[in-house]
């Protein structure tokens, strides 16, 4: 893998010209927020990109964030990056597995280190950590020795950047994410799930040219993750006009209004979906007429139910409400009778007291 | 990894919303039950008039102001009028709410526009400023001004600059501020029951009483 071709020479053999690929970098730069001046930068920049070393690491996951990178319609340049990458070790991608894998997996490391990236997909369990091993070792241990010689860690997916699906209520194998893990290593989240093959790429990308692109609060980069889908949804005029499908095939659903009444999470969800969208920006969620889930966010597994509205409230409350009916009608029951007989009591009480009385009382 | 603007709004919705509904609507029956079961001592007089009637008709003819007083004392009246309707066009015609109300009893009707919403919830924290200011200035409603009258203006008048704010991402992060949102009508709901923004029920029955004893009294409400 060491002696992989540089990017110009594979793209020349995969018949992609000089113009596509400038075009592609004028693209990318426009996705990563650079100004346009910038283009000829990054196209330098990436044919000459020293090729890092990539370390892949996948743990507790369901192979769809992988899928996503390598199913994204291709021969295109983003596969071409990718693979202009030297990825020494992605135990799902290459041929070898178990002690010769790990074996390459330590080559890698020893070759590069303090140099290599690391990407990790999918979430490590730390209740025990034989409930994922590969090759005898734990996902826990594999995670601290590999990334004790990165440069940097990419969490590709919401299972490593933040727990994801195994980190969902009950959690029974006490998933965490990379980063409750690793805290003295710069850390790219690239949630998402599985995140757009676009954003990872050009978050690779980034890292090749530029380094370490500028985060949020959540780890993640600004450039893909900075607006909210609800911000950028062209669905948004008819929330603002309050058009709303009620259900999955009426006449709102039809005529393509919003789909907050659905359950859609986009005003409390940062993706590039609704600009980059998916399948070489065929559509995104939304636009296939599905509410959006909410998936780059942290826990959006236990967010309350996928097709129940954000203002709806996530627990049992009517039960609750129906109880306080009852509970609320006893108690004001109660109260008002103790009054009555304090009442009554108080009258009975009550001495008669003439005047003269008064006059030898005081 | 957490996202404490996404726990907070989860608490909201959640075990938040929950101890506040259960605080409102339990709270709400025990008044309920407590006002109609104390009642009222039975009036042995011979009556003069229809009490019942009279006690109905009051409950609406209260709310229409006498001959003159609009003139008399216009910032309570236009601003109460203005916050009164206001607050139940911005509650009631606002989607995210009509789909909360739907979830609980199946019900819906059709939103309002953004256009209608916003302006109307501006206009309502206005006349909420302006009831306050004359609660300031206006010796005589600031001698009879409590506590209690200061925090229920108050509890109003959050729901609606918050919801605002989350609505138009004026500032904060939009999770953050709709969850904060969400825990201002939770602190409404709590209070409700057991200060004076519980009239919004309780009108029903005190314009009920005080009609019908004047009714049976002969007097025409
Ligand atoms: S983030 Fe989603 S797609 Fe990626 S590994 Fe986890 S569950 Fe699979
Ligand atoms: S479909 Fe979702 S993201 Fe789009 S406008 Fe409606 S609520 Fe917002």
């Amino acid at each position: 893998m060491a002696n992989k071709p540089l990017l110009p020479e594979m793209m020349k053999t995969h018949g992609v010209s000089r113009r596509a690929f400038l075009k592609y970098c004028a693209s990318l730069t426009s996705l990563m927020a650079l100004s346009p001046a910038m283009v000829p930068r990054v196209a330098k920049a990436l044919e000459s990109a020293p090729r890092p070393s990539v370390i892949w690491l996948s743990f507790q996951e369901c192979t769809g964030c992988t899928e996503s990178i390598t199913r994204s319609h291709s021969p295109t340049i983003e596969d071409l990056i990718f693979n202009s990458v030297s990825l020494d070790y992605h135990h799902t991608l290459q041929a070898a597995s178990g002690h010769a894998a790990e074996a390459a997996r330590e080559q890698a490391m020893k070759d590069n280190y303090g140099k290599y990236l690391l990407v990790v997909d999918g979430s490590i369990p730390i209740k025990d950590p034989g409930y994922s091993c590969i090759a005898g070792i734990s996902n826990l241990d594999m995670l601290k020795e590999t990334a004790a010689g990165a440069a940097a860690i990419v969490s590709v997916g919401t299972c490593a950047a933040y727990g994801g699906v195994g980190h969902a209520n009950p959690n029974p194998t006490g998933a965490v994410a990379v980063s409750e893990i690793i805290t003295d290593k710069p850390i790219i989240n690239v949630p998402g799930c599985p995140p757009i093959p676009v954003v990872m790429t050009g978050v690779l990308a980034h890292f090749l040219t530029f380094g370490i692109p500028e985060l949020d609060a959540l780890g993640r980069p600004k450039a893909f993750f900075g607006e909210s889908i609800h911000d950028r949804c062209y669905r948004r005029p008819f929330y603002d006009k309050g058009k709303f499908a009620e259900s999955f095939d009426d006449e709102g659903a039809r005529g393509g209004w919003c789909l907050y009444k659905l359950g859609c999470k986009g005003p409390t969800t940062h993706s590039a979906c609704a600009t980059v969208k998916w399948n070489n920006g065929v559509s995104f969620p939304i636009e296939a007429g599905h509410p959006c889930l909410g998936c780059t966010e942290p826990d959006f597994w236990d967010n309350g139910g996928f097709y129940k509205p954000l203002s709806v409230p996530s627990g049992d409350y009517r039960k609750m409400g129906l109880a306080a009916i009852v509970g609320g009608a006893a108690i004001g029951t109660a109260s008002a009778l103790l009054s009555k007989a304090g009442k009554a009591k108080a009258v009975k009480a009550h001495e008669t007291v003439n005047a003269h009385d008064l006059e030898k009382s005081s | 990894m957490n996202n404490p603007a996404f726990d907070l709004l989860m608490w909201a919705r959640g075990p938040g919303f929950d101890i506040a509904l259960v605080i409102f609507v339990g709270g709400i029956v025990l008044r309920l039950f407590e006002i109609s079961i104390l009642g009222r001592k039975r009036d042995l007089a011979p009556a003069k008039g229809n009490g019942f009637l009279q006690g109905l008709k009051t409950i609406f003819s209260r709310s229409v102001p006498r001959e003159g007083l609009v003139k008399f004392a216009p910032v309570t009246y236009i601003g109460g009028y203005v916050f009164h309707i206001g607050f139940f066009v911005a509650f009631f015609f606002f989607a995210p709410h009509i789909a909360l109300i739907d979830d609980a009893f199946g019900i819906s009707w059709p939103a309002a526009g953004r256009v209608i919403i916003e302006s109307v919830t501006a206009l309502t924290v206005l006349a909420l400023l302006a009831l306050t200011y004359s609660r300031f200035t206006d010796p005589v409603r600031k001698s009879l001004t409590t506590f209690d009258d200061y925090l229920v203006l108050l509890l109003s008048a959050l729901p609606l600059i918050t919801g605002y704010v989350a609505v138009n991402k004026l500032f904060g992060d939009p999770t953050m501020m709709l969850a904060v949102h969400l825990l201002t009508v939770e602190a409404l709901m709590i209070a409700f029951p057991f200060t004076k923004l519980m009239h919004a029920v309780s009108f029903v029955l005190s314009r009920y009483y005080n009609g019908s004893i004047q009714g049976r009294k002969g007097a025409e409400s």
